[in-house]
């Protein structure tokens, strides 16, 4: 990783953070779809980034989080899991012979099948640790269940209409 | 030795992640306990000064609301004082301390608020700088709101009525039969009367106000409107009432906090006599 993209990386995480804080606190869809949207900036987060920054990033994103919303430790514990499995699952769902090392997993390097393939079920863990915690002793597993599907679809569907619209193509497309 | 040494370089990112969770789920424990102090919150100086930045620029556009409920509840309280300033006709009499006004009265402003968590916190602009201290109540000119959790120097953090872990001692005014306000969890707009035993006959539209028994509500702060009575599925002695909330959490914007000044002789009173306050 260069000077340039880790400055990159950089603004784009600080600017989804932003996003989150301010804009997406109280936004739920019906009461049950939450947005998650930092977690594209975690997503999209290059193959050759070790286990352990990320994990350290990642807990401390959702730390920040935490902070602000008033929900200590909840969307830590679920960053950290989030972080946990995703070079593991980026390792599965890679087709045989992996990525080239520069390659992030982004909606336009990877193409839109393998990009949900690979970024729903992290979205989706997360969402399921974030509830469980969030209605430990008071919701029954439904809720839980129902509102994690819900909110990774629609995080899912932000992901990639964020991509869409503010991130530069690949040449030829 | 190097074996295990070896062993555990090799699981050094799992090692992580499980140190990492259990910073986490004990950050998530200490604070849920209501008496737990969190050092790290929305109350403090940095985060609440973002918070108050953004609240300041939303809450522009609702001043207008927020005016004409301060008018309409600054009518009422004027009919109030012209009624209650008698002039005296006779000799003066000092009143005796017990009839000394135990509640003291501030208003503050929510610069954070949440919905749609099972456990929503409220962040107040007024810390104990300005006298705001933990277990004061918050209220509305519309009704019940929540009680302060924790303070710090310039801002403060209050439980919500739409938090699963606050219960608030009530009562339905046309009967005084009282029970405890918990939400459960589900809808922002309503909560649940629980404890009223089945041989109670309430009805759709009562009102359900604060009862006073506990330190922190004076009587007869309003809570909301009864919606719906059923029987209690796990327990048939006792009703499940469905309560309407009269503050419209979604809009909260000013707040008053009330203080009992007597909470410490009552509290070290229910200490004394090993009954646990109920808030």
């Amino acid at each position: 990783m260069n000077i340039r993209s880790l400055l990159s990386y950089t603004f784009l995480i600080i600017a989804l953070v932003v996003v989150q804080l301010l804009f997406l606190k109280n936004l739920a869809l019906f009461g049950y779809a939450f947005a998650f949207l930092y977690l594209l900036g975690l997503l999209i987060l290059p193959s050759t980034l070790k286990t352990i920054p990320l994990l350290l990033i990642s807990f401390s994103l959702g730390f920040l989080l935490d902070v602000f919303f008033e929900t200590i430790g909840m969307h830590a514990a679920a960053a950290t899991v989030f972080a946990f499995f995703k070079p593991i699952w980026l390792k599965t769902t890679s087709p045989t012979g992996g990525y080239d090392e520069v390659e992030e997993p982004s909606l336009s390097q990877i193409g839109l099948g393998r990009f949900i393939s690979y970024a729903f079920p992290l979205i989706f863990l997360y969402a399921l640790v974030f509830f469980t915690a969030d209605q430990w002793g008071t919701g029954g597993f439904l809720g839980v269940f129902s509102k994690s599907l819900f909110s990774s679809l629609f995080t899912l569907v932000l992901a990639i209409l964020v991509q869409l619209l503010f991130f530069k193509r690949r040449k030829g497309i | 030795m190097l074996r295990i040494l070896q062993f555990l370089y090799r699981v050094r990112a799992f090692l992580l992640f499980i140190v990492l969770e259990v910073v986490a789920i004990w950050m998530i424990v200490s604070n849920n306990s209501p008496q737990g102090a969190a050092f790290f919150n929305s109350s403090n100086a940095v985060v609440g000064g973002v918070l108050k930045k953004q609240a300041d620029v939303v809450q522009f556009f609702s001043l207008a609301d927020a005016n004409e409920a301060l008018v309409e509840e600054n009518a009422w309280v004027r009919g109030q004082l012209m009624a209650s300033q008698v002039i005296p006709d006779s000799l003066e009499i000092k009143l005796d301390s017990s009839l000394q006004a135990s509640f003291e009265f501030r208003g503050a402003r929510v610069i954070a608020n949440s919905l749609r968590f099972s456990q929503n916190y409220l962040t107040l602009n007024k810390g104990a700088k300005h006298g705001i201290k933990p277990g004061m109540g918050v209220f509305t000119s519309q009704g019940a709101v929540g009680r302060i959790k924790s303070v710090s120097e310039n801002y403060s953090v209050a439980f919500s009525l739409l938090n699963t872990s606050l219960l608030v001692s009530s009562k339905i005014k046309s009967s005084d039969v009282f029970g405890s306000v918990q939400w459960d969890g589900r809808n922002s707009s309503e909560a649940m009367l629980l404890y009223v035993p089945r041989h109670v006959k309430a009805f759709k539209g009562d009102e359900v106000i604060t009862s006073g028994f506990n330190a922190v509500f004076p009587e007869g702060i309003l809570i909301g409107k009864i919606s719906n009575v059923a029987v209690n599925e796990k327990d048939p002695n006792y009703l499940s009432i469905t309560v309407a909330l009269s503050a419209d959490f979604s809009k909260l914007t000013y707040v008053y906090l009330v203080e009992n000044t007597r909470f410490e002789e009552l509290d070290s009173l229910y200490r004394q006599s090993e009954i646990p306050n109920e808030y």
